[in-house]
């Protein structure tokens, strides 16, 4: 059997370069502001509301959404840009990345009409930020062991439990949570598990914070305490979270944000080792370009076997598992490749600040979203091995 | 092994039947003699795949850039042992000269900085090129040699040079060559826009290519085979170990295949080897040789000792993967070039090139 692993060469369509232009334009005026500090993410903790609304304006969320919801009906690639564009200038963008990529598009699917015409426009206008509650304290990589149970009720269901490691969700405004309704059966213990809008203002609901090892507080737990939550904030089929919410994976996985998040650590490199780098800097710093301009062009073909309406999954998969795992690197080797430069360059300091955040924050990008092990389980199904 | 019609040309489904047909590794591996060589090249000859890059008004066959980087990746799974990407490589090259493109197999020298070539006022060639693919069994040679410091093509007959004896790690034929006042066929002046690393930048996008395809097949012959391998009572698919190093392998296969693809379509669209075509061959020829690499330590691995064998043709495939990587610059060679380059440009000017592709 040929296992055809395929990238058509995508280039982008120069309504996605112009795009690209304007968002550059846009991204020095808020530098120019000081609304971030494009050298690294340390000074902020990525959530600005104030922000997220001037991208809104703007017209840069919900891009490939339907125009009745609030968005532009521009292509994957025209969202491709913006997104790395706001990546690599490390744009405070948490208060709409998620609405953006995966909780508008879930809600699309699987919410009722007035849910739609309610919510949609204003994560558009980047007045609506998402959480994803799916793990908990005894359900990581395993999610079909969720245990926070919700339970039919008067005015809709009742939720008791605790999600853990939501990111954001001290500013949120919704969660899309996924919720025990029924015990998991014999022949299927995927079975039973129910995803729902719910609104973090409802009573009930206590944000707990969970400082990460560098002493940012960016994840969460999240305890529900008779919480009651509307019958027709479910999404799609009571018991069937399973099957529901695969066809956007591919976009979760491939996008530029998978192999982006350290990037300032090659740019702050190649200025530490200068104009005239020794044969051993030439050479470290020339493979980890080669490394970064495939994956992007994998991930921009990705991304465009989409738009064409191709199905690449296995593709997308191997873009987040390679990805990951260089964006994960990449902080060590540039901390080998930096060891003999000089002690008097103009951004030694910032580049040690910026080694120091990213060595600390590494760790995690091999964790989120789905571990490497777990990755490699899918590619490996993908390959027919399960 | 390769899938019919799945690059999507009809040149290429030709040269996949060829393949198919006369040059089974398998077949070829259990060969004694070379008697499989002889109907092999005729039907690559016969059906325009040699000089496939050389227009038809000048005796080949006009195929897209690009359909010819394609047939090399399909020539790559099938580890083919015979010099055809040499061949289209130089009919690429002559083609684009006033010379006339011989029939037969060619094989070319870009002259680089160690290596070079002089064609003095007599219009006599001296000098020496190493480590020439296949030089030894091509009947033309097409190489870059300098003339008062400036760059030409010289086409040379093979039987005029001191060639050396000697094979690659893949046992394919890669030789040394001694130009001892030898007459040249014809000589141009060089095209504009090419000139030794011009010629470097098309050989590594060609050695990527075939490096790619050689990746696919090892990455179906692993899967397969460890689907029927059964030990501690179970296929050795089924252990997550093998999963994991196998999910590995096709990640290395993606990358190989996207980043040579890529290359292989920035030549095809660009009017010129510029900064940009410099970034996607570069990077290609260093990221494939990178999966070749990684790539056939995972075979190996997955195959255990039989892998290992004569018998096997698993061997076929990773012995080319080492010595392709080595042609027409090697990682570091590139890396060293490519990191040079991006440091001449600056920091602030490494994420507009990588985002301009
Ligand atoms: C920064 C950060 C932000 C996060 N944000 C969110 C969020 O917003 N919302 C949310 O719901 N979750 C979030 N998470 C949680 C994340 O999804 C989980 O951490 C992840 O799914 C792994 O679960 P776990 O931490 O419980 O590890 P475990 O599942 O306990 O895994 C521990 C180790 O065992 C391995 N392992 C587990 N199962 C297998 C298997 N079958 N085969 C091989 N190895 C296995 C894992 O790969 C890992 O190495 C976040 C995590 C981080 C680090």
């Amino acid at each position: 059997m040929t296992q055809n692993i395929h990238f058509d060469p995508v280039r982008l369509p120069p309504e996605a370069q112009v795009l690209r232009g304007e968002v550059r334009a846009f991204l020095a005026e808020e530098i120019a502001a000081g609304s971030f500090n494009p050298e690294c993410e340390t000074d902020n903790d990525g959530f600005d509301r104030a922000f997220s609304q001037r991208v809104g304006a703007k017209g840069w969320i919900g891009l490939t959404w339907p125009k009745k919801y609030g968005g532009h009906e521009r292509s994957f690639l025209e969202r491709y840009v913006v997104t790395e564009e706001f990546r690599v200038a490390n744009a405070p963008t948490r208060g709409h990345f998620v609405a953006d990529r995966q909780s508008g598009p879930m809600l699309m699917k699987y919410a009722n009409k007035d849910i739609c015409m309610d919510v949609l426009p204003r994560i558009c206008r980047g007045e609506c930020c998402f959480c994803i509650g799916m793990s908990e304290p005894g359900s990581g990589s395993d999610l079909f062991a969720a245990k926070t149970k919700a339970e039919k009720s008067a005015g809709g269901w009742r939720v008791n439990g605790t999600k853990v490691w939501t990111s954001s969700a001290h500013h949120a405004d919704y969660m899309i949570g996924l919720f025990r309704t029924s015990p998991p059966t014999e022949e299927n213990r995927r079975h039973g598990l129910t995803q729902f809008l719910v609104d973090m203002t409802l009573p009930g609901i206590t944000v707990n914070p969970v400082h990460q090892m560098n002493g940012s507080h960016d994840f969460n737990e999240v305890v529900f305490d008779d919480v009651i939550i509307p019958g027709t904030h479910v999404l799609g089929d009571v018991d069937m979270a399973w099957q529901q919410a695969t066809s956007e994976l591919a976009y979760e996985r491939s996008g530029p944000e998978r192999f982006l998040e350290t990037f300032y650590i090659l740019v702050g490199l190649v200025r530490l080792l200068g104009a005239n780098p020794d044969l051993r800097g030439a050479e470290g710093i020339g493979r980890l370009v080669a490394q970064v301009h495939t994956l992007r062009r994998m991930s921009v073909s990705v991304n465009g076997m989409l738009q064409g309406g191709k199905e690449p999954v296995l593709e997308g998969s191997i873009v987040k598992d390679l990805g990951t795992l260089w964006e994960q690197a990449l902080p060590a080797k540039a901390r080998d490749l930096a060891a003999f430069s000089d002690p008097e360059a103009a951004n030694r300091i910032s580049f040690e600040e910026q080694l120091e955040y990213a060595t600390m924050i590494a760790p995690k990008l091999t964790i989120q979203g789905g571990t490497t092990e777990v990755l490699r389980g899918i590619i490996a199904r993908g390959l027919g091995l399960r | 092994m390769a899938g019919e019609g799945e690059l999507g040309s009809i040149v290429v489904d030709t040269a996949t039947r060829i393949f198919r047909d006369l040059c089974d590794p398998q077949t070829i591996n259990n060969a004694a003699e070379e008697s499989w060589k002889q109907p092999l090249w005729r039907t690559l000859e016969d059906s325009g795949l040699t000089l496939c890059w050389v227009p038809e008004d000048k005796g080949g066959a006009g195929v897209r850039i690009a359909d010819g980087f394609d047939i090399l990746q399909v020539a790559g799974r099938f580890a083919a042992p015979l010099p055809l990407a040499e061949t289209m490589l130089a009919g690429w090259l002559l083609a684009q000269t006033d010379l006339p493109v011989p029939a037969g197999a060619m094989t070319l020298a870009p002259g680089d900085d160690q290596n070079e070539i002089l064609l003095d006022a007599g219009g006599k060639i001296t000098g020496n090129a190493r480590k020439v693919p296949f030089a030894s069994e091509v009947s033309h040679l097409a190489i870059v040699a300098k003339r008062n410091g400036d760059n030409v093509i010289a086409l040379i007959d093979s039987s005029d040079c001191d060639i050396s004896s000697g094979t690659n790690i893949a046992g394919d034929a890669q030789n040394d060559i001694v130009f001892n006042n030898v007459s040249p066929v014809g000589v141009s002046d060089m095209p504009t826009g090419l000139g030794p690393e011009e010629v470097m930048m098309m050989g590594a996008a060609v050695r990527s290519r075939q490096m790619a395809g050689a990746l696919a097949a090892i990455l179906d012959l692993s899967v397969e085979y460890s689907k029927e391998r059964v030990a501690f009572e179970r296929q050795i698919a089924k252990f997550q170990a093998v999963q994991h190093n196998l999910a590995r392998l096709a990640g290395e296969v993606a990358a190989a295949e996207a980043v040579s693809g890529s290359a292989a379509d920035a030549i095809d669209r660009a009017a010129r080897f510029d900064d940009a075509v410099f970034l996607e061959t570069a990077s290609a020829k260093i990221r494939v040789g990178e999966a070749a690499g990684e790539g056939a330590a995972i075979a190996h691995q997955v195959f255990g000792a039989i892998g290992f064998t004569a018998e096997h043709i698993l061997h076929r495939l990773t012995r080319r993967l080492w010595a392709w990587r080595d042609d027409f610059g090697g990682e570091s060679h590139w890396a060293v070039k490519l990191g040079a380059r991006v440091a001449m440009h600056g920091a602030d000017d490494l994420w507009p090139a990588l985002a301009s592709r």
